[in-house]
């Protein structure tokens, strides 16, 4: 029963980094241009230095 | 008409705005990018300009940034080669009202990941809890150190995620209202301060997880409904910028140069070319030519203007370039253009009272009630204060407005997808609704039922193609009617444009003139029709008849608009001749010519008072009266910025058929939300009892709540799989 209290703080942070990582595309504008974004993957020499 | 402007070798460094870390950099709406090919290539082209720093499109919004090195960047540098390329690009400024608007959908995205983040991680320490309470294997020492990790995880994120409803809960409060954000603040906050004192009394109710997980259905509801005016508002910013992205100021030292509109000062002097709209209201100063005013007053026939006359905003210059001194300041500045758009028309009709509203104001003081009896019956029966507290938080949850809240965005926003895919812009969901309830059409002539540009008619052959070379060489709207009529082909030799007269040039080694009667020396015959003469040196003078067109379905639409029980109507402020016509080539029995905006208006208010809900369909200044007046206004994209801010729904495009389509998809939306209101009412009728009977608890009722959501959402989502069928 023990593991519990290792295990569940555990998940709990796991969760939290995901949504770190989530906060952080909404911020650093990740999903202002999907369309353009699924378009440019094809491209041969990609730009994406930050604007 | 839409106008596309000539901005190449124009100064527009107005535009331009000041980058972080320097340089500088200019935002561009493009027309006609929409693949990887398009997007590489714009890319490639604007960023080898000498002095960009880089090119960055966006394929959803349409909108190039461009950001130039320093004190460098030529726009029309830009602008001239993205047109070479065969994308035409148009300045566009964002202004605050629409950064703001991205902020605060930004804001509903994390709060929905952190309810959405709260809701996940709860169960894990809530679901042993529940499990628990069956099996009886949970010891209670386990169960409050679970009960405290719930606490940790959800207590947080509720209140961040709940911030939205309790912001506008407290605004509604403070104005001395409630709003349905009332009950869910109340409902959320009384099941965690119930949760905490469980806790701490090492109770067994604690419902934390119940909390958060009714936030983040909520949270669904309030993005998707924030999606949907976010993508009306910048469809709605696009047009402004496509319409009248600048005027042309007249400097001091005389050099012309291109401003956003809202820069623009009285006193300034303006250079307007013909083919451009007036941008604001003036005098001319020098120059002569003829005004369309079709958008105006609805008349095809152009007026002279000459240096003295007033000229009014939105009116097109036809023939010649005029300088004019502004008299009023622009009040059409981007910023203020955008917000009235979309919000006018909902503004205007005001009186109208939403579904979700009206079921609000009978939902909100039923269920406070109820609660409230809930909880004083509950104690006076003998069930205890702790025990009647929580019957009433889980009858606040088990009522969650979430047919209100989420089933009426879902279903709004499939309808205006449907819908923006189809080239029709819906500013509300209380557009599409009133829009369902029209039982009469109301159509103008100029611009809706007909093209709005002349077309030659019953012209010979032969004459056209003799007066097709003066025609080629200018610039008037009715000389290229009748270029586009004859086709390609060379261009007269010798051609002197005389500004708002005509053209005079040698056409197979003869001299011969394009224009007005008086010019070419005809006689001047009084005529309803707008017309050119055309005639040799000393010869006969021969006549070339102009006429609107009606739209290519325009028959079609009138009938399929019959088909739907609709009567239609012809108010049109042209003169009779025209508006007959049209009247008889689409079947309309029911038509008035002549009409002043004021008698426009009085008519619908005729027949609103007569019991009739009329849908107003016009593109003029002198149909804004009467769009405003209506139950449901329509506008198409190529109309003025006042009627389409007194309207509910844009259609682009050059098909009526938008109108027919919107009403039907306006008609299903409201059958798909009359359906999901009468599930949640069902739902309610057998939910509330049990809740007040003390037969289930918070996290069954969360449970219900959620699953009656799904079933709203997947109706709604239903009106998309209709549509593809047909």
């Amino acid at each position: 029963m023990n593991i519990v209290l290792l295990l569940a703080p555990f998940s709990v942070l796991l969760a939290l980094a995901g949504l770190a990582a989530f906060w952080w595309t909404v911020k650093s504008g990740q999903y202002d241009d999907p369309m353009g974004d699924a378009a440019r993957i094809l491209a041969d020499d990609p730009d994406d230095r930050p604007l | 008409m839409a106008l596309t402007y000539d901005l190449s070798g124009a100064d527009l460094s107005g535009f331009l705005r000041p980058r972080e870390g320097g340089g500088r950099s200019l935002e561009l709406l493009v027309k006609g990018a929409r693949c990887a090919n398009c997007l590489a290539k714009i890319e490639r082209e604007v960023g080898a300009l000498p002095g960009v720093a880089q090119a960055r499109m966006n394929l959803t919004t349409g909108k190039l940034v461009v950001a130039f090195d320093g004190g460098a960047g030529d726009p029309a540098a830009v602008i001239r080669t993205l047109d070479e390329a065969g994308y035409p690009a148009t300045p566009f400024d964002p202004g605050q009202a629409l950064a703001a608007h991205d902020r605060e959908g930004r804001r509903l995205a994390l709060a929905l990941a952190v309810a959405g983040f709260g809701a996940g991680n709860v169960m894990m320490f809530s679901v042993p809890v529940w499990a628990g309470l069956f099996g009886q294997e949970l010891g209670p020492a386990t169960r409050v150190l679970m009960q405290w990790l719930s606490a940790v995880i959800a207590a947080p994120c509720a209140l961040y995620a709940g911030m939205p409803f309790f912001e506008s809960a407290w605004r509604s409060l403070r104005r001395g209202r409630a709003n349905m954000d009332v009950p869910i603040s109340i409902g959320v906050i009384l099941t965690l301060l119930i949760s905490f004192v469980e806790t701490i009394l090492h109770g067994r109710d604690a419902y934390f997880d119940a909390a958060v997980s009714l936030l983040f259905l909520l949270l669904i509801g309030r993005w998707l409904d924030h999606q949907l005016r976010a993508k009306a508002r910048s469809a709605a910013a696009d047009l402004l910028a496509m319409q009248a992205p600048a005027a042309v100021v007249v400097g001091a030292d005389g050099a012309e140069r291109h401003r956003p509109l809202s820069e623009v000062a009285v006193g300034d002097l303006l250079v307007v070319r013909p083919g451009e709209r007036i941008p604001v209201d003036g005098v001319v100063v020098s120059g002569q030519s003829a005004f369309d005013n079709a958008l105006l007053t609805g008349e095809t026939a152009p007026v002279d203007v000459a240096p003295g006359s007033a000229c009014q905003a939105g009116a097109v210059n036809l023939s010649g370039t005029l300088k004019i001194r502004a008299t009023a300041k622009s009040d059409d500045s981007a910023l203020a253009a955008i917000a009235r758009l979309v919000e006018a028309g909902a503004q205007s009709k005001s009186r109208y009272v939403r579904l979700a509203d009206r079921a609000a104001a009978l939902y909100v003081p039923v269920v406070h009630s109820l609660a409230a009896a809930t909880f004083v019956g509950g104690w006076a029966l003998g069930l205890g204060p702790r025990e009647a507290l929580l019957r009433a938080a889980t009858v606040l949850i088990i009522t969650c407005p979430c047919a209100l809240g989420l089933a009426v965005p879902a279903v709004q926003i499939t309808a205006s997808g449907r819908l923006f895919r189809r080239g029709v812009l819906v500013k509300s969901g209380a557009a599409l609704e009133r829009l369902a309830e029209v039982d009469q059409v109301v159509l103008d002539k100029t611009g809706v039922l007909t093209e709005g540009r002349p077309r030659l008619i019953d012209a010979p052959p032969a004459v056209v193609a003799l007066a097709a070379p003066l025609a080629r060489a200018s610039a008037h709207p009715l000389a290229r009617a009748l270029a586009a009529e004859a086709g390609p082909g060379p261009s007269a030799e010798g051609v002197v444009e005389f500004t708002g007269q005509g053209v005079e040039g040698l056409v197979d080694g003869r001299r011969a003139r394009l224009g007005r009667a008086a010019f070419v020396g005809a006689p001047s015959v009084g005529s309803s029709e707008t017309e050119l003469w055309f005639g040799f040196d000393g010869d006969t003078k021969v006549r070339l008849r102009f006429s609107d067109h009606l739209r290519a379905d325009a028959v079609q639409a009138v009938a399929a608009l019959r088909k739907r029980g609709l009567s239609v109507r012809i108010l049109s402020g042209d003169v009779a001749g025209p508006v007959e016509r049209a009247a008889r080539e689409t079947g309309i029995d029911d038509w008035r010519a002549g009409l002043t905006p004021a008698e426009k208006a009085a008519e619908i208010e005729a027949a609103t008072a007569a019991g009739g809900k009329v849908l107003m369909v016009g593109d003029g200044l002198n149909d804004t009266a009467a769009l405003a007046k209506a139950h449901a206004a329509m506008a198409p994209g190529t109309s003025l910025d006042a009627s389409q801010n007194a309207a509910d729904l844009i259609f682009s495009g050059d098909d009526l058929m938008a109108v027919v389509d919107a009403i039907d998809v306006a008609r299903a939306a409201r059958k798909r939300a009359l359906e999901n209101f009468g599930f949640a009412a069902v739902y309610n009728a057998v939910a509330a009892p049990a809740a007040v009977l003390g037969l289930i608890n918070p996290l069954i009722a969360a449970l219900a709540m959620s699953g009656s959501s799904m079933v709203v959402t997947l109706n709604a989502l239903r009106m998309n799989l209709t549509g593809r069928a047909r």
